[in-house]
């Protein structure tokens, strides 16, 4: 009877034992030696980790590139499917996370970090992202504002005042390619779903979401969506935008030729003109994205991503670590952003003047990072992504990309491609609504 | 007494015999043993697991279900598997009677011995073959580019209009020069190989008879040549319908010509390992797989048949 009385007691209290005892037992995991596998493909990162290592000197990062965005996502999965192989930890862009949730296939981070601390360290639109149900998926590393970066001097040039609204924008790219024949004000590429998902971001478009955990809303036809594409197809017909594809040599060439004098691009893009386009430094300013509503503020998000820890982790206290370090220690995550050019997600960074005062001189000395500040902070939060998002960019080059670069109706392109993501969803075993 | 000492005798040699063949065919078990056991396990075992994964279905939602033949009646429908099959046949049609005929031309011409440096041009003509495919097609997606590339540079300078190879109007037959430069000499080399063994006596009484190098190649090098021509022939069939490595690197230098199931393998891989629609991807390799054979007995009968 004492026995089961003790025993009882015992439970009782390990029940009610205190979040430090926890913690304890945390700390004392982080001081074993543990080797941890990192496939990310962030430049430079081994800064960030090298950092971490000497934080947690037993604790060993291995950093492996996969590949950058799809070929990344194909290895993973694969790994995933085989059930050997996967790494501790793996970067994982926003858009990408339904998609393996639905696949068991990420650590709930719940138990390590707490939720309302982590919830009120990122802005509302962040957060809702990677957590749901009360379940943490990855730990937010950047994200990708919208805004216009354009070439103050092509556009004085030709004599023209940057666009705050979308009208202003056509009437921009008609009188500046006018003006340069060979040159255009912008370039729609045919083969990025991310641009263009950004943008009908902006433009009031909600396409995906999950209405339970068997239905799913699929909505690319909305009149939003059409509204946009009709405005882009107009431009595109006329021969002002041009849509070559993204992210060629081709297309690096242009941008550092001056071929291309404004690129609606996130708040990482000039990471990779860094490269290429080294040259036209200083040459670039930012303003915000214009607007189809004069006397609004209004962004969209293209691209972000998280660090993940996957349930196939065999250090799950080491793993979330790393994950949450370099993303929310106050150091790495200035780097992140001065270094690397990556947008940051803390509230604590954004609000960092270390941050938010620098002047870039890419952008002719420009405190583009105040800009970017403000910009994130008119991002919609209603916006969600789907579980099969890597299927739906995926088909999307082929279906509405096709139309783009033939100068087709982009309206029915997009039917077209709802059909299709529908006809798969489908296919995979779950409903659809609009 | 002498009978049954030879019977004796010759039993014991029979004996001798048999114990001797039993040894070298052991022996010759033995030394395929090594290559048997990869083959099966490397191909046969992959390919038996696929056909199993072909009568499943396992989706995102939902258990993995026995579906019999249905993934292999989908296919017969699939629009985007059926546009990849007749643009590789449509490739096969133009692309390889001329990668063949270059080859035939060229091992022709290595052969008359009338070639200054042949052993120069030989070399050159194999050489894109040694080219990794990979360095192959992210070289040509250079050459062809419309703004920087250079043919492109080259025609601004001359002031000629450069087509647009990376098009989607070109981006075909953009491939099949890629593939008839890495090829032909690969074809050639084969068919010059197989004219080494023509006798010489041919070539001289041929002489005799008067005939001169042209006549030399159509009636006595070519008709000879036959088995050979074949063999390049389902070569050259089964690498078009497997057409993958080209179109994969071109796609990231025309995204908007080369879809996601230009080609047959192209979508399969995507369905692979995109998509994560393994059954589906099995059941399409396998109808590809079959494609492929029925193709090759077809040219190989149409063939033996004008032999006869």
């Amino acid at each position: 009877m004492r026995r089961v009385l003790l025993s009882f007691v015992a439970l009782f209290g390990a029940l009610l034992a205190p979040h430090s005892a926890r913690a304890a037992d945390m700390k004392a995991e982080l001081q074993k030696p543990t080797e941890l596998t990192f496939w990310t493909w962030v430049p430079n990162i081994e800064k960030e980790v090298k950092a971490f290592e000497q934080a947690y000197p037993n604790i060993k990062v291995k950093l492996v590139n996969v590949g950058q965005g799809a070929a990344h996502y194909q290895k993973l999965r694969t790994v995933l499917k085989s059930g050997q192989g996967a790494p501790d930890v793996a970067q994982i862009e926003f858009q990408y996370i339904p998609s393996f949730v639905i696949t068991k296939s990420l650590l709930d981070l719940s138990p390590y970090l707490p939720l309302e601390r982590f919830k009120k360290s990122y802005p509302d639109w962040i957060a809702s992202q990677v957590v749901s149900d009360n379940h943490i998926w990855a730990v937010p590393q950047d994200s990708g504002p919208m805004g216009m970066v354009y070439r103050k001097d092509l556009l004085e040039q030709a004599g023209i005042s940057v666009p705050k609204t979308w009208k202003e924008f056509a009437d921009a790219a008609r009188a500046y390619h006018q003006k340069n024949p060979d040159s255009y004000l912008t370039n729609i590429p045919p083969n990025d779903p991310g641009h263009w998902v950004g943008l009908l971001w902006q433009a009031g478009s909600r396409p995906f979401g999950q209405a339970s955990k068997d239905t799913l809303k699929i909505n690319l036809g909305d009149p939003a969506a059409k509204k946009a594409v009709a405005f882009w197809e107009q431009l595109i017909k006329e021969g002002v935008v041009s849509v070559d594809p993204g992210w060629t040599d081709a297309w690096f060439q242009g941008l550092a030729s001056g071929k291309y004098a404004s690129w609606l691009t996130a708040a990482w893009g000039p990471v990779f003109l860094q490269g290429t386009a080294k040259k036209t430094a200083g040459m670039w300013a930012c303003a915000p994205l214009p607007q189809w509503d004069g006397g609004k503020s209004i962004s969209g998000n293209w691209g972000g991503s998280t660090d993940a820890v996957l349930a196939t982790t065999k250090h799950k206290v080491a793993a979330t670590e790393l994950a949450r370090w370099i993303n929310q220690e106050k150091e790495p995550a200035l780097m992140f952003a001065n270094e690397q050019f990556l947008f940051p997600v803390n509230n604590a960074t954004l609000t960092d003047p270390a941050f938010v005062e620098q002047e870039a001189p890419f952008y002719g000395g420009q405190k583009v990072n105040k800009l970017f500040v403000e910009i994130s902070n008119t991002v919609p939060k209603d916006f969600q992504w789907s579980p099969i998002q890597d299927f739906i960019f995926s088909i999307g080059p082929d279906i509405f990309g096709q139309a783009l670069s033939k100068q087709g109706d982009l309206g029915a392109a997009l039917d077209a491609w709802n059909d299709a993501v529908v006809k798969y969803a489908t296919q995979q075993g779950f409903k659809t609504t609009k | 007494m002498s009978t049954g000492s030879t019977a004796i005798g010759g039993a014991r040699r029979r004996d001798s015999q048999r114990r001797q063949r039993r040894h070298q065919t052991l022996a010759g078990v033995l030394f395929i043993l090594p290559a048997l056991a990869l083959f099966v396990l490397l191909l046969v075992g992959p390919l038996l697991y696929a056909l199993y994964l072909s009568f499943f279905s396992q989706r995102l939602i939902g258990d993995n279900l026995f579906v019999g033949l249905d993934n292999y009646l989908y296919a017969l429908q699939d629009a985007e598997f059926g546009q990849g099959l007749l643009r590789m046949l449509l490739f096969l049609v133009v692309q390889v009677p001329i990668m063949l005929g270059l080859a035939l031309v060229f091992a022709l011409l290595l052969d008359s011995g009338r070639l200054w440096l042949a052993r120069l041009i030989r070399l050159g003509v194999f050489i894109p073959y040694a080219v990794p495919s990979v360095v192959a097609a992210l070289m040509w997606g250079f050459l062809y580019g419309k703004d920087f590339g250079l043919l492109g540079q080259l025609g601004r300078t001359f002031g000629i209009a450069m087509p647009r190879f990376l098009g989607s109007e070109l981006i075909l037959a953009s491939i099949g020069n890629v593939v008839t430069w890495t090829y032909a000499g690969y074809n050639m080399v084969i068919l010059y190989s197989a004219l080494q063994t023509v006798p010489s006596e041919l070539y001289e009484a041929a002489g005799i008879d008067g005939a001169g190098p042209i006549r030399l190649a159509l009636s006595i090098k070519l008709p000879l040549l036959r088995p050979a021509l074949l063999l390049c022939t389902i070569f050259s069939v089964i690498g078009s319908f497997q057409l993958f490595n080209e179109p994969s690197i071109l796609r990231a230098a025309a995204p908007d010509a080369i879809s996601s199931s230009y080609t047959p393998n192209l979508y399969i891989y995507r369905l692979a390992f995109q998509d994560q629609r393994l059954n589906y991807a099995a059941a399409l390799s396998f109808l590809l797989g079959l494609v492929v054979f029925v193709l090759s007995y077809v040219v190989t009968g149409a063939a033996r048949r004008r032999l006869t």
